[in-house]
C-alpha cells in the first residue's frame, strides 16, 4: 500500500517535472503578452484590466473576496454533495426496476434539451431565497452527468459476470454489492469529475440570477459598476476553485480506488 | 448423471423468424465424464452448457441430474467461460474466494482449499496480484480456481481456451486433463478445435447448426493419462478425421 502510494507521488513528480512545465511556460508567456499589450496600447482599466492589475486588486480587497469565495464553496460542495446523494440511488433504482429504465429514464434523458439557466428564474420563485434555490439550481445543472455515467457503469458488467452470479443464486443484493457497484467505479468517478465543476457553474448561475453574497453575485455587482478588475479577479478563484474539487475527486479515486480502474 | 431428452430451445423475437437454437437434442452424460461438444457457430453449444447450468430453461424437453429435474440455477456447477471475466478489483485469491462469499461457505475452511487450488494450477507466489498483473493464460488459471472452489460435481466450459495463443492453449489443455485426474468432474467442454476435442474427451458429441441438434457422438477409447505424443498418434488423427467429415460432409 505504502509503496504503491510512494511510486504514485514519484510518478506525479516526475509528470510535474516533464509533463507540467511546458503548459506553465505558455502560460506565464501568454499573460506576459497580456500585460504587454494592454500596457502598449494603453486599454482602459474598465475595459481589458492587466494581469498586474487583477492582481493588485485581489489583493486590495482580499477579506471581502474570500467572504464571497467561501459563499459560493459552501454552495457549491452543498449541491455535490446533494447531488451524489440524489442520484447515485437513482441510478441504482433504474437499472434495478426495468420499468423504470423504459419510463423515467428516457424522460431524464429528454428533460437535458430544457436549457437549465433558463429554469433558474422559475426555481427562485419556487424556493424563495436563500441556500435552497442554489443548491436545486446547482443539483439541476450537475446530476446529469454522474446520472448517465454512473448508470452505465452499473450496466457495464460483462453477461458472464452476470450469468456467473445467476449459477451460484446471487441475491439482487450480492449482486449491486459485489458485482455492480465494483464495475461502476471507475465510471462513477468521471462522472464525478463533470459533476463537481458542474456544481461550481451551476452555483454561479445561481447567483447570477438571485443572491446577495458569492463571487456569482460579485461578478454582476462589479460589472455593472465598471469595476473590472474585480470581475476578473472573481473569474480566476471560479477557475482555481473547480481545478481544486476536481483534483480532490481525482486524488481521492487514485489514493482508495486505484484497483478498480484496473478492471 | 446428466441426462438431456428432447431438448429444443426457440428464441422467438417480434417482427422476425423464431430462431431455433436446438431441436431435439437428447443424450446422457455419465458422472465424471468429459464430453466435448464440437460444432460450428451457431449451433447451440452455449446454449446447451446454460440449459445444463440451470440458467436457461429450455422451450421443450427435459434436464435431469441425478433423476431430479432442473427448473432454476443449480449451484452444483462451475462455470469457465471463453474471457476469464474476472473482478478487476480483487485480488487472485479474493477472485477464487468469490464464489464461497455468494454461497455463504465457510470462509477459512474454503480459504486453504483456494490456496490449494492456486497452488493446483501453478500460481503460487501470484496469490495477492490483480487481475491485470496477469497474462491471458493465467487469467483463465484463476477463472477454472474459481469455478472449482465449490467442489461442483459438473464443469462447463464455453471455449475456455478459444482467446488464448496457440502455445499457451496447448499447454492449458494438458493441465486441464491433470487437474481433471486429481478432481474428478463431470466435464461438458465446448471447443471449435476438433483436436483439442479428441485430444481431452471421453466422447465428443459433434453438432450441426440451424438448427443445432446432435450430429455424431463418437467415443474416444484412448489410453489415458494422454499427452502431447498422443496427439501423434494413429488412433488421434483417425478420430479426428472421423469428426472432421462429419462437420464438413463430403467436402473434406
Amino acid at each position: 500500500m505504502s509503496g504503491r502510494l510512494h511510486s504514485a507521488s514519484r510518478r506525479t513528480a516526475r509528470w510535474l517535472a516533464s509533463e507540467a512545465w511546458p503548459p506553465f511556460l505558455t502560460f506565464v508567456l501568454l499573460m506576459a503578452a497580456w500585460e504587454v499589450i494592454v500596457r502598449v496600447f494603453s486599454v482602459p482599466e474598465y475595459i481589458l484590466p492587466a494581469p498586474s492589475a487583477i492582481g493588485r486588486e485581489t489583493w486590495n480587497v482580499r477579506s471581502q473576496l474570500a467572504i464571497h469565495t467561501w459563499a459560493t464553496l459552501s454552495t457549491s460542495i452543498a449541491a455535490f454533495v446533494t447531488t451524489i446523494l440524489l442520484t447515485v440511488p437513482l441510478a441504482v433504482v433504474i437499472t434495478a426496476v426495468p420499468l423504470l429504465r423504459k419510463t423515467i429514464y428516457p424522460l431524464i434523458v429528454l428533460m437535458q434539451a430544457v436549457p437549465k439557466i433558463a429554469v433558474a428564474p422559475i426555481i427562485v420563485v419556487l424556493l424563495g431565497s436563500g441556500e435552497a434555490p442554489k443548491i436545486a439550481i446547482a443539483f439541476l445543472v450537475a446530476f446529469f452527468p454522474l446520472l448517465v455515467d454512473t448508470t452505465t457503469g452499473l450496466n457495464a458488467v460483462p453477461a458472464e459476470l452476470l450469468d456467473l452470479g445467476r449459477s451460484l443464486r446471487a441475491t439482487r443484493l450480492q449482486e449491486f454489492v459485489k458485482i455492480r457497484f465494483p464495475t461502476a467505479v471507475p465510471f462513477f468517478f468521471s462522472g464525478l469529475k463533470v459533476a463537481v465543476a458542474f456544481s461550481v457553474l451551476g452555483a454561479v448561475v445561481a447567483e447570477f440570477v438571485q443572491s446577495d453574497r458569492g463571487l456569482g453575485y460579485l461578478i454582476v455587482v462589479s460589472t455593472s459598476y465598471w469595476k473590472t478588475p474585480l470581475a476578473f479577479a472573481c473569474i480566476t478563484i471560479l477557475a482555481i476553485m473547480g481545478l481544486a474539487l476536481f483534483f480532490l475527486v481525482s486524488f481521492i479515486e487514485r489514493r482508495f480506488f486505484s484497483w478498480y480502474s484496473h478492471a | 448423471m446428466i441426462r438431456i431428452e428432447g431438448v429444443s430451445q426457440v428464441y422467438s423475437m417480434t417482427g422476425s423468424e423464431p430462431v431455433h437454437a436446438l431441436q431435439d437434442v437428447s443424450f446422457d452424460v455419465a458422472d465424471n465424464q468429459f464430453i466435448a461438444l464440437v460444432g460450428p457457430s451457431g449451433c447451440g453449444k452455449s446454449t446447451l452448457l446454460k440449459i445444463v447450468a440451470g440458467l436457461v430453461v429450455p422451450t421443450h424437453g427435459i434436464l435431469t441430474v441425478d433423476g431430479a429435474r432442473v427448473d432454476g440455477p443449480r449451484r452444483d456447477v462451475g462455470i469457465v467461460f471463453q474471457s476469464p471475466v474476472l473482478l478487476g478489483w480483487r485480488t487472485v485469491l479474493e477472485n477464487v474466494m468469490f464464489p464461497v462469499e455468494v454461497l455463504g461457505l465457510d470462509i477459512s475452511l474454503y480459504r486453504k482449499k483456494a490456496l490449494e487450488l492456486i497452488e493446483l494450477v501453478g500460481l503460487q507466489g501470484f496469490e495477492r496480484k490483480h487481475p491485470s498483473q496477469l497474462s491471458g493464460g493465467m487469467q483463465q488459471r484463476v477463472s477454472i480456481c474459481r469455478a472449482l472452489i465449490h467442489d461442483p460435481s459438473t464443469l462447463l466450459m464455453d471455449e475456455p481456451f478459444g482467446a488464448l495463443d496457440a502455445l499457451t492453449r496447448e499447454e492449458m489443455s494438458l493441465e486441464l486433463l491433470r487437474i481433471w485426474e486429481q478432481r474428478k468432474k463431470t466435464i461438458l467442454f465446448v471447443t471449435h478445435s476438433i483436436p483439442e476435442a479428441t485430444l481431452l474427451a471421453d466422447r465428443v458429441i459433434v453438432m450441426s447448426a440451424r438448427p443445432g441438434r446432435v450430429a455424431a457422438d463418437f467415443e474416444i477409447k484412448m489410453p489415458r493419462p494422454r499427452t502431447m505424443a498422443t496427439e501423434r498418434s494413429g488412433e488421434f488423427v483417425e478420430y479426428s478425421d472421423q469428426i472432421r467429415r462429419v462437420i464438413y460432409g463430403g467436402r473434406a
